[in-house]
């Protein structure tokens, strides 16, 4: 190796501090440590405490009003819209996204002709930036010029006098938000899935084959629960993803039309900076605190299943 | 993998092929946008994919350069990428490393500690630090992006590096030693060299992370200026109901090529830090 080689005595060759685990150690991820916390351990505590107040846009402070935030929310017919749609939305994306990547993600691990072209064809959604490619969505479901509906009414599939506006009605617009999300989400979870499958030891395959398991008896009883705690993980990343995200929904929709595509991001965001309601922004979007924490269990012991496996 | 035969690969195409044209699509269907003139684009005979009536043309490119803040924006998102890598790189590779390998048990609670920030969404943060920022008087500052973006990219890295370390021998670093290296020196002359792939991969996926962020860039900064690419062309490129379609599309299409190459180059590296972290 490209050590220079000083071969010196290592006698009463003081040790400096450096030198022990328990000092060095500490050194190196004390900085990672306290950044963290600074950045998102403090802004944590302030939104938590923003919430029990009536802060407005022009202060960090307010007077200390209970749960007052949190009641009337809860209350509120588009935070009840929000909340639903942030719910259904996220179920419906992953459970798209799980099935089409557990599939791609089996093909995929194989050796082929044109596989890195493919690969990157495959790619492209969750490489490129989520703003910017919504903002081709925005032009793909244009109510005039839509190439979905060209392609529609080439099929004869919608009337060409009305054809669906996607982004204008209710339904359309959900089943709009919906696909760009799983479009966006299913590369992530199947280069995840292809982790799984590519950590699966060589042995636990020859020994599925010196029991004569193929096909698809092997893929149900070997290869299906071995991938399932790394599914899981990709699942559990796709929750945040799409529970969190406010880009979509902000360029697609802003949340119409008449906030029924409102989602809790979004929502937080028009009471908290648009409307300048702090206190209340903040305790929309801690609503989504429930779920991450319940995420986190589940992440952590999945964590552990995969360890011991 | 054994190299299979050429029929043996049909199911496979008939799998990946269609899910890579659906995934692929809207970028092609950015790709016609953006080099159809005006009057092509909104003539119905050749919508989905002739091309008339001057098409193909350069000028959406040229107007997106010339006529807007575009190169501006690209600067800036490349400014603050940089710095937020360099900041990231100087943090996260000394902790990835202490976690993966100086540390027993604690190290990897810790590891997986400072993972689970990352899931921590900006969402639950972007009020309190948009006030935050407004006292520091860092609004409508490229400097306010350097300042926050840190908070997520830190806790993504370290947990990737730490995953690239632990697949690193530790007979290397133990013969380092032997040879009489301090530990400080064996990490800067021993390690860092072998892992330069995987932390080219945790630049790559860092920057990747910076372009990608849209909650902060909106909350922080409005004047046009100040902009980065995920919040520029939205804002400013969208004016009411004018819609610069070729433009658009132009603008969308010249970052995310370049970074869906760069990804698909890292990809085996990623999956390596991957299935080498919190998670093994």
């Amino acid at each position: 190796m490209g050590v220079a080689a000083h071969v010196e005595p290592r006698i009463r060759r003081r040790r400096s501090l450096l030198e022990q685990r328990r000092f060095l150690a500490p050194a190196l991820i004390a900085p990672a440590v306290l950044l963290v916390l600074l950045l998102v351990g403090g802004p944590l505590i302030l939104s938590v405490y923003l919430s029990f107040t009536n802060a407005t846009g022009g202060s960090l402070s307010g007077d200390f009003v209970g749960f007052d935030n949190f009641t009337s929310e809860w209350g509120d017919r588009n935070f009840q819209t929000a909340l639903r749609n942030t719910i259904f939305f996220t179920v419906a994306v992953n459970v798209l996204v799980v099935v089409g990547a557990a599939v791609l993600s089996h093909f995929l691990v194989r050796e082929f002709r044109g596989r890195w072209f493919l690969r990157f064809l495959i790619l492209l959604p969750w490489a490129a930036p989520v703003a910017l490619s919504t903002i081709g969505f925005l032009w793909i479901f244009d109510s005039l010029f839509s190439v979905i509906n060209w392609v529609l009414v080439h099929a004869s599939l919608v009337d060409q006098f009305n054809p669906p506006q996607w982004l204008g009605d209710r339904e359309n617009a959900m089943a709009a938000i919906i696909s760009v999300h799983a479009w966006r989400l299913l590369p992530f979870a199947t280069v995840i899935m292809i982790a799984g499958l590519a950590s699966i030891p060589t042995e636990v395959n020859d020994a599925a084959k010196v029991d004569g398991a193929t096909g698809l008896k092997k893929l149900w009883y070997v290869t299906l629960p071995l991938q399932l705690p790394i599914a899981l993980i990709a699942v559990l990343f796709g929750i945040v993803f799409t529970a969190t995200d406010m880009a979509v929904v902000y360029i697609l929709t802003r949340g119409g039309p008449f906030n029924s595509t409102q989602v809790l991001p979004m929502w937080a965001f028009a009471t908290g900076v648009q409307s300048g309601d702090l206190g209340a922004g903040a305790a929309v979007a801690l609503y989504l605190l429930p779920v991450l924490a319940l995420v986190t269990v589940l992440m952590l012991y999945f964590a552990k299943r995969v360890e011991v496996s | 993998m054994r190299p299979h035969r050429t029929y043996s690969n049909i199911p496979t195409y008939l799998v990946v092929g269609p899910f890579a044209i659906l995934l692929a699509f809207p970028f092609y269907w950015m790709l016609w946008t953006a080099l159809k003139t005006e009057l092509d684009l909104y003539n119905v005979d050749s919508v989905p994919f002739g091309l008339s009536k001057g098409s193909p043309t350069i000028d959406n490119i040229t107007f997106l350069f010339t006529d807007t803040e575009y190169t501006r924006w690209l600067v800036n998102t490349a400014v603050v990428g940089v710095a937020v890598v360099v900041i990231t790189l100087l943090v996260a590779v000394p902790a990835g490393y202490a976690l993966a390998r100086l540390s027993g048990n604690w190290g990897q609670t810790l590891g997986v500690g400072i993972f689970l920030v990352y899931l921590v969404p900006p969402t639950l943060l972007f009020l309190p630090l948009s006030r935050v920022i407004a006292e520091l008087g860092l609004q409508d500052r490229l400097g306010s992006l350097v300042l926050v973006y840190p908070g997520f990219t830190i806790p993504f890295s370290t947990w990737l590096l730490m995953g690239f370390f632990k697949t690193i021998p530790r007979e290397l670093e133990d013969a380092a030693q032997v040879d009489g290296a301090s530990r400080l020196r064996t990490l800067i002359s021993v390690i860092f060299p072998i892992s330069l792939p995987g932390i080219l991969t945790v630049v790559i996926f860092s920057f990747s992370l910076v372009v990608n962020e849209f909650i902060y860039a909106v909350s922080f900064i409005t004047a046009s200026s100040s902009k980065t690419v995920s919040t520029g062309i939205y804002t400013e490129l969208i004016r009411g109901d004018v819609f610069f379609w070729g433009a658009l599309m132009a603008a969308t299409l010249i970052p995310s090529i370049p970074l869906a190459l760069l990804y698909n180059l890292f990809l085996d590296r990623f999956i390596q830090g991957f299935t080498g972290g919190a998670f093994r």
